[in-house]
């Protein structure tokens, strides 16, 4: 993880203060209106600071001190909310000027045709449009991103994922995308640009970053929505408060100067409003996006963050998530009248000169099992037979003996065609082994078969227990393999999948996206060949792993850096957070009402009605320090929440109905106490600060 | 409260539930189309109406479609009910005589009757014929309360339906709700009224000759007097029924000649809950699910129960003032105890309270006592029932869209609070759902709140109290009371309920023609957002629920469904509460 310098605190030094500086910055109206809740504050305070310049001319200057508290704390509101914002975004500015470097100007060498060995031209790599094609050789910066179509070489790609193992990147297959900003530690590469400038990946992942373009999601839309008309409601609230006052005025014959009324019900309007949730909402999302990145995952788009936390179902490849990348041996299982150890010997054998690793893996069961030393094909003058598209089968010649091992059809065919027999017991042991989900591998000397080697895929450690995390989080799980059914049952029973898609073809898995999409699920997958491109651009969620091909990255809509697959479930908690911290404070910012009413109602009529002093439940030591102390307690508890929207309200798989509880109980519940305490407290501790 | 005061109650929630269940398993199956046992007698008049009209009974309607003809319908229902006003003088039926009503009350009237408020700036005796009585306040009980149902079956269509551009067919819904639900008991509950000594005739007022003669204010010997008579079992079983409340004499059912029975008074209670009651089962039924409809029931009764409760004690308990000049305030075998001041002995404390209760938390507003006249808090209750938005209960299908509406609210934020874009019965809960949904939650309360502020502000609201050479006299009592009177007539009319704290005196072009607005506002600013929302869910997908679905017929939701009723409530009205029955009573105490 070196993405970028890892911020372990949330209130780093260096971005508090470039924080405290944007607050002021942010006071811009043009800022402000966007955020309907803490505009309806910024007015409140103006006004109010207008109310006090007033005193000064009027002949009212008794009220003077309590309305210029009241503005400053008002003042203070806005400044608290517009710092909570600064903070989330700092992070991600000092995130953006670490990227920003890899971007830098670099010497490009444009082939003059798509070929290496042509001649090549020095430009510049901001000139670079896709379709060009470019030279990079060891040392070299690849210019922009594009994807491999000749040659072999080994990239650093560090200054994306902070890894600083290298890569290999190749012509044709998955491993071909490379990004701008990498470099080449050895060999050459001839790369077809396929980005250009400032669309690069580079590019997004600094606008992500940053949050310069971040766009509303649809949900904080809908949050906005709820809290502007709660916002428009305790505006009537108040608005009408002042007729109804007036006429209780009349109606009694006493009251307070219409200045410090105002004031008053703009202190009772701004408490009232959820300026908690309001201030803290951007800090939510712009800390979301935050996380993600913390996790080396880029997304391209807020929504699909968003939808993360919806996702129903999860598509994931067999092999390489589920599974260990290669079978490994288990069992040798023997022919009628042949030894397990005879067959150990001639498996091994067979497999000697077998780079792959699941014959290096007969080899090293066959020395644990039977002690049987590893030979050097050199040393034993065999003849080593290759595998072939043809016969299937591959295999060593030794003194006269034809050792062969491959898949049973094609052994079968093999033994018969020389008119030897396939013996029955062996074609038992091939199915049973089918039947478990491992591969069988058959050996044979010229037409005796000697017996069965079990292949078998091993399910990663600790899967089983993820998806079972997934499904008390409500995800249903699929496997997808090239598998046939059988063997793949097998495995999804293994690795506790609830299904499973076997000998899976690009159609098959978009159809079954489509399939789940018309049910209403939202579906979540990972790929990283082109073959998956069309099932991730259809997927509602899509991560592509950041080593998969160009195609895959540009149809999905995350990017996972670590290439990862299991990092969905890291993605879809971060997705949930997002929501349940929005819906925490909008809870606790409006169960504080219920207090601030407590304080300001009976502080408000005091001189009108005094009898409604029976409100006064906390027992506030007068009106104006009521009202004061509602309005410090409103402002101080943005900045005391900061660290939960940055952080987010932790989420706990489990049943919606105990999270929702739990969160009731804390956010609620709380929301609706813990005001009551704390405006005790700053009413008790007012007096001795002189603050008044 | 004694014993039989806690029977009382009992006795009546006990019979309503029995009573709603099978009327719900009913309607669901009026609104299906399926066979309800009427069909052989109603099924040929249904078809002839549609064939009349001119109605598609085939082809269904968008939410735009359907609103457009709900909205034209009752422009022209509006146009009708002020035209027979206006011209009530030279149309038949029209015995006692009586004068066109001015263009303010019948603009007022109009609009309260289409709206399913049934304010009343009038005498019902001694301002409507028979005729307008009849053929346009009581069409209108029976329209209006179609209106309703009407609109909730289109939102529970759209909730139930998977990704369909069409909610229904207004014409059809509106129909069947009149001719297989309201008419059918309406003519059971007016056939039981007659039976108990409800009148139900064309004769004329008839005069009397009073075995006690008395002196009129003037000094005059007055030795007759006149009995109104009329059309009114027929009128008052549907207007308990359809939530209407419009009474047809001036006291409503505190008239012995609309109310004269202690049975009577039960049935006209039952009726009052009845419909709304029961349209929770249907709902249940018809999204497949029903306990989604009990959820919403409990959370109406455990919001009302309480409310009900607290109104009774505190009615049960009188004024301390009448207590400490050493009145008898107990109840006993003799008499009903506690405030009796606008009540009537034949009903006593508990009857009128739950009565008062019921037609605030259903927006019936009827009454059978005076709510003026009732303690502070004990007034408190009726006028905070109305404030909650006329979905406890409510009026008919009004009051469980509107729930539906509060539901839909409360999903939204607790689907945040467990990370899952909220869904309400598979549906997703997004943007233009809360949009509108925030439409529904703000215009009751603009409405009230604007319309009492400009007529505590106004000379024409505040009327004789602070100008004498106004010629409005609306506001009797000044000081807290006076408030609390403008404040109900607001909050009344403002979510279409249509009681009133009786002092006001809102016949005057101000309260008529605000008032009219306000009717005209809350009824159709929320029908057409609650069309919306449900012609947006009857185009979504329908999201099978899982592990990660946030269940909403569990305790918890209720609760939370609860707190958030209560919570937008109370953080609404209580500055308003504070200064009018709050402070009124905490000066009655002394303190």
């Amino acid at each position: 993880m070196a993405l970028h310098t890892p911020v372990q605190h949330v209130f780093d030094p260096s971005i508090v203060r470039q924080a405290i500086r944007d607050s002021f910055l942010k006071l811009d109206p043009r800022v402000q209106i966007r955020n309907p809740v803490m505009f309806v504050v910024l007015i409140g305070a103006t006004l109010t600071s207008i109310l006090w310049i007033q005193t000064f001319f009027g002949a009212d200057t008794a009220s003077a001190s309590f309305i210029f508290t009241i503005s400053i704390w008002l003042w203070f509101t806005t400044l608290f909310a517009n710092f909570s914002e600064a903070m989330a975004e700092g992070r991600g500015k000092a995130q953006a000027d670490t990227l920003r470097k890899a971007r830098r100007d670099v010497q490009a060498k444009k082939l003059k045709e798509p070929r290496y060995g042509t001649p090549t031209t020095a430009v510049s790599s901001g000139s670079l449009r896709a379709g060009d094609v470019v030279l990079v050789e060891v040392g070299d910066i690849i210019p922009s991103d594009g994807e491999v179509i000749e040659g072999v070489a080994s990239v650093n790609e560090s200054a994306i994922t902070g890894e600083s193992a290298p890569v290999i990147r190749e012509s044709g297959g998955d491993r071909s995308a490379v990004t701008g900003g990498t470099t080449v530690l050895s060999d050459w590469l001839v790369i077809r640009i396929t980005a250009n400038p400032g669309e690069t990946f580079l590019d997004h992942m600094i606008s992500m970053v940053e949050g310069a373009k971040r766009q509303k999601t649809p949900n904080e839309i809908a949050l906005n929505i709820l809290l502007a008309a709660l916002t428009i409601i305790f505006l009537l609230v108040t608005a009408t408060l002042l007729p109804f006052s007036l006429f209780a005025i009349t109606a009694n014959g006493s009251g307070t100067p219409i200045t410090i009324t105002i004031t008053i019900l703009v202190a009772l309007l701004v408490c009232l409003i959820p300026t908690t949730i309001g201030g803290l909402l951007s800090a939510i999302g712009i800390a979301g996006m935050d996380r993600m990145i913390q996790s080396n995952v880029i997304a391209l788009s807020g929504q699909a963050v968003e939808a993360a936390g919806d996702v129903d179902v999860l598509l994931l490849d067999k092999t390489g998530t589920i599974t260990l990348g290669n079978r490994q041996a288990v069992a040798f299982l023997p022919a009628t009248g042949v030894s397990e150890a005879d067959l150990a010997d001639a498996a091994q054998i067979a497999s000697l000169a077998d780079e792959t690793p699941e014959g290096r893996s007969i080899v090293v069961l066959a020395k644990e099992k039977y002690g049987i030393r590893e030979r050097s094909i050199g040393e034993l003058h065999a003849e080593f037979i290759p595998f072939t598209a043809q016969t299937r089968m591959s295999g060593v010649n030794l003194n006269g003996s034809c050792f062969r091992k491959g898949a049973s059809d094609a052994i079968q065919r093999y033994v018969e065609s020389q008119n030897g027999l396939f013996p029955h017991d062996v074609r038992t042991s091939v199915e049973t082994i089918a039947r478990q989900g491992s591969t069988p591998l058959i050996v044979t000397d010229h037409t005796k078969v000697l017996g069965v080697v079990e292949l078998k895929d091993i399910v990663k450690g600790g899967i089983k227990e993820r998806f079972a995390e997934l499904r008390r989080m409500g995800i249903k799980t699929i496997m997808i393999t090239g598998d046939n059914p059988l063997t793949a049952a097998a495995i999804a029973a293994e690795a506790g999948v609830d299904d499973f898609l076997a000998e899976a073809t690009p159609e098959a898995k978009l159809h079954l996206i489509r399939e789940y999409q018309r049910t209403g699920r939202l579906v979540a997958m990972t790929g990283d060949g082109t073959n998956d491109a069309p099932a991730l651009a259809q997927a509602d969620v899509a991560v592509a792993m950041n080593s998969g091909t160009q195609a895959a990255k540009e149809a999905g809509n995350m990017v996972d850096l670590d290439s990862n697959p299991t990092k969905l479930i890291e993605i879809v908690e971060i997705g949930k957070q997002i929501l349940i911290t929005r819906g925490a404070l909008t809870t606790f910012s409006i169960a504080n009402d219920v207090a601030k009413y407590f304080a300001i109602i009976p502080a408000a009529f005091a001189t009108t009605y005094p009898q409604l002093n029976v409100l006064n439940v906390m027992g506030l030591s007068s009106p104006t320090n009521a009202i004061v102390a509602a309005v410090i307690f409103n402002a101080i508890i943005i900045p005391l929440l900061i660290p939960v929207a940055l952080r987010g309200v932790q989420y706990r798989a489990g049943e919606a109905t105990t999270l929702l509880q739990r969160n009731l109980l804390i956010y609620g519940l709380g929301g609706l106490i813990a005001p009551f305490i704390g405006i005790k407290i700053i009413d008790f501790i007012l007096p001795i600060l002189g603050l008044k | 409260m004694n014993t039989q005061g806690w029977l009382q109650v009992s006795l009546y929630l006990g019979v309503l539930l029995v009573l709603a269940k099978p009327l719900g398993w009913y309607m669901a199956r009026v609104y299906a189309g399926e066979s309800v046992g009427l069909n052989t007698l109603l099924a040929p008049v249904e078809r002839s109406c549609y064939r009349l009209l001119g109605i598609d009974e085939q082809t269904e309607q968008s939410w735009k479609e359907y609103a457009l003809g709900l909205v034209l319908f009752n422009t022209v229902g509006m146009l009708m009910v002020y035209g027979l006003q206006r011209l009530q003088s030279s149309l038949p039926l029209n015995p006692d005589r009586l004068a066109a009503p001015l263009p303010d009350l019948s603009f007022n009237t109009a609009a309260s009757f289409i709206s399913n408020t049934n304010w009343q700036s009038y005498g019902g005796e001694v301002t409507m014929s028979y005729l307008t009585q009849m053929l346009g306040l009581n069409v209108q009980n029976f329209l209006s309360a179609a209106t309703g149902m009407a609109v909730l079956i289109a939102l529970i269509r759209g909730l139930r339906a998977r990704s369909s551009a069409t909610i229904g067919i207004f014409w059809v819904d509106l129909i069947r709700s009149i001719l297989y639900i309201l008419l059918p008991l309406a003519l059971i509950l007016a056939c039981l009224l007659v039976s108990q000594g409800v009148v139900q005739s064309f004769s004329p007022s008839i005069e009397v000759v009073l075995l006690q003669n008395t002196i009129d204010t003037d000094g005059h010997l007055v030795s007759t007097q006149n009995l109104p008579l009329g059309p009114a079992a027929s009128q008052i079983a549907i207007k308990q029924l359809g939530t209407n409340g419009g009474g047809f004499f001036n006291v409503n059912s505190a008239h012995p000649f609309e109310n004269p029975t202690p049975l009577s008074n039960m049935l006209e209670m039952l009726a009052i809950l009845l419909i709304p009651v029961a349209l929770c089962f249907t709902f249940g039924i018809m999204v497949n699910d029903p306990r989604q409809g009990q959820a919403l029931l409990t959370v109406m009764m455990v919001i009302f129960i309480p409310l009900l409760l607290f109104g009774v004690i505190q009615e049960q308990a009188g004024t301390p003032q009448l207590a400490a000049l050493g009145i008898d305030l107990g109840a006993s075998d003799m008499q009903a105890g506690g405030n009796m001041e606008g009540k009537e002995t034949r009903f006593g404390v508990v009857n009128s309270a739950l009565w008062a209760a019921a037609t605030t938390a259903a927006s019936n507003g009827s009454v059978n006592s005076m709510h003026d006249s009732y303690t502070p808090l004990g007034g408190l209750v009726p006028l905070f029932l109305i404030q909650l938005g006329e979905i406890i209960f409510g009026g008919v299908g009004s009051g469980l869209y509107g729930m539906l509406i509060f539901a839909l609210i409360t999903v939204f934020i607790a689907g945040l609070m467990v990370g899952r874009t909220p869904e309400y019965l598979g549906k997703k809960i997004e943007a233009f759902e809360i949009k509108m949904a925030a439409l529904v939650l703000l215009i009751p309360c603009i409405v009230v709140l604007c319309f009492t502020a400009l007529a505590v502000t106004t000379p024409w609201g505040k009327g004789a109290l602070y100008a004498t050479n106004i010629e409005y006299t609306s506001i009797a009592n000044p000081g807290p009371h006076g408030f609390s009177e403008v404040l109900y007539a607001y909050s009344s009319m403002g979510n279409n309920n249509g009681s009133a704290f009786a002092g006001l005196g809102a016949n005057n072009p101000f309260y008529n023609t605000t008032g009219g607005l306000a009717m005209l506002i809350a009824r159709f600013w929320i029908i057409v957002p609650v069309l919306a929302i449900a012609g947006s869910l009857a185009a979504k997908k329908t999201v099978p629920s899982g592990p990660g679905t946030l269940p909403t017929h569990t305790p918890l939701f209720m609760t939370m469904l609860v707190g958030v009723v209560i919570i937008v409530g109370v953080l609404t009205f209580i500055p308003a509460l504070a200064l009018g029955p709050i402070i009124e009573h905490l000066m009655m105490l002394g303190i």
